[in-house]
């Protein structure tokens, strides 16, 4: 508990740092979740998008 | 004045109670003298009345709108039971599913099969050759496919139009160059352009899989008049189609060597077809996961939706303190005349 007061007193007791933490968040977490959802559509779409056939066709 | 009494969860009430207040000094009390009635409802009958009402309208609304829902069920369902229509069967493409792509493999083995047997009669005015670099060509791929066909571009310096090899940006050709022409060219039929064709049938993938697959003889009894062919998916109601069957089994060659069977054939071209009607369809898709990452897919239903019935309680519980509390209107006591 007082780590997470300590953490609120520091970051979020004001709307400007709160303000900060949610856009730099938003990138991050944006990031993670396009890395995520491309590993769960790559385990269900095995060799069948575009990046697992080029390969034959580039010369 | 108003004096303000918390009457349930005396153990919430120490957290989230308002403390009793009364205003200081003498408050002008405007309405007629009298000690309301502990309802917080003034006027009972008043609003039980409308409330009653108002129970009716949602009632009826709500009535209609289920009413209305299974109309249209109903309608669209006596659709397809016209007198000798056949519903196509569900077939298990690999694009079915909340998390499946396209095979794209198929959508290039498609586009050979609609260049040399499709294309013949059938244009796809709306889709560019662009469009196929990175999905099924590459880019030197779809240069080389675009410069096949030629293409009647703007005025040049004296004036004339002119022909010049396609480019990437150029859309596929059509064969015929007006409605007309394709008419006298068919039979007076009119073979529809193929840019949305999945996406403009009911049946979809299902329906024109079947119905290039579905060719047969008119069975005995039926009458079709000259030119015309017999093929029980097709929508008319008779049967009667315009168009000959026009997949058949070793037609083509494939590129890569997949053997050319008819259902081979069909099934390349209606996902090539599935692709030109929806090219965002890898994307969509993708991005409904995104919406629902937090946990695994498969897990949604399991956690997300307990998780949202638990939220939902837990907030009325925390609430119910400000949500029963009662307000009295009560007048204060008269002071007594100031004295001067």
């Amino acid at each position: 508990m007082a780590l997470a007061s300590t953490l609120y007193r520091t970051l979020l007791n004001k709307t400007s740092t709160t303000a900060v933490i949610v856009i730099v968040g938003a990138l991050f977490y944006e990031r993670g979740v396009q890395t995520l959802s491309d590993t769960i559509w790559d385990a269900y779409n095995p060799g069948k998008q575009w990046k697992d056939i080029k390969h034959l066709y580039e010369k | 004045m108003a004096v303000i009494l918390n009457t349930l969860h005396a153990r919430t009430a120490t957290r989230l109670s308002l403390r009793t207040f009364r205003l200081p000094g003498p408050c002008k009390v405007t309405r007629p003298n009298a000690l309301r009635s502990l309802n917080t409802n003034t006027t009972a009958t008043g609003s039980s009345q409308s409330s009653r009402w108002r129970q009716i309208l949602y009632t009826t609304g709500a009535v209609a709108g289920v009413g209305a829902i299974g109309l249209y069920y109903a309608l669209d369902q006596s659709v397809k039971a016209s007198d000798l229509e056949l519903h196509p069967p569900a077939y298990p493409w690999s694009h079915n599913g909340f998390i499946k792509g396209f095979d794209h493999q198929s959508i290039r083995r498609g586009y050979e099969v609609y260049k040399q047997v499709c294309a013949a009669c059938h244009g796809m005015k709306y889709v560019s050759y662009r469009e196929l670099v990175g999905v099924s060509h590459t880019e030197a791929e779809a240069k080389q496919e675009a410069s096949e066909i030629q293409v009647l571009d703007g005025p040049d310096d004296t004036g004339k139009m002119f022909l010049r090899p396609g480019k990437l940006f150029d859309r596929f050709p059509s064969p015929y160059p007006n409605e007309e022409a394709a008419r006298a060219a068919n039979n007076g039929a009119l073979p529809p352009d193929l840019s949305v064709i999945v996406l403009a049938r009911h049946g979809g993938e299902d329906y024109i899989f079947s119905l290039l697959t579905g060719y047969m003889e008119a069975p005995a009894g039926v009458v079709l008049a000259d030119g015309m062919h017999f093929n029980p998916y097709f929508v008319s109601g008779s049967g009667a189609i315009g168009m000959a069957q026009a997949l058949f089994s070793e037609m083509i060659d494939y590129e890569d060597g997949t053997p050319a069977t008819q259902s081979q054939l069909a099934k390349d071209v209606v996902t090539f077809l599935s692709w030109a009607a929806q090219p965002e369809y890898d994307t969509r898709k993708k991005a409904s996961i995104d919406v629902s990452s937090v946990v695994p897919t498969r897990w949604v239903l399991l956690i997300m939706i307990p998780m949202l019935a638990l939220l939902t309680f837990w907030k009325r519980h925390l609430w119910s303190t400000i949500k029963s509390r009662k307000i009295l209107f009560r007048e204060t006591p008269k002071l007594p005349p100031k004295k001067s």
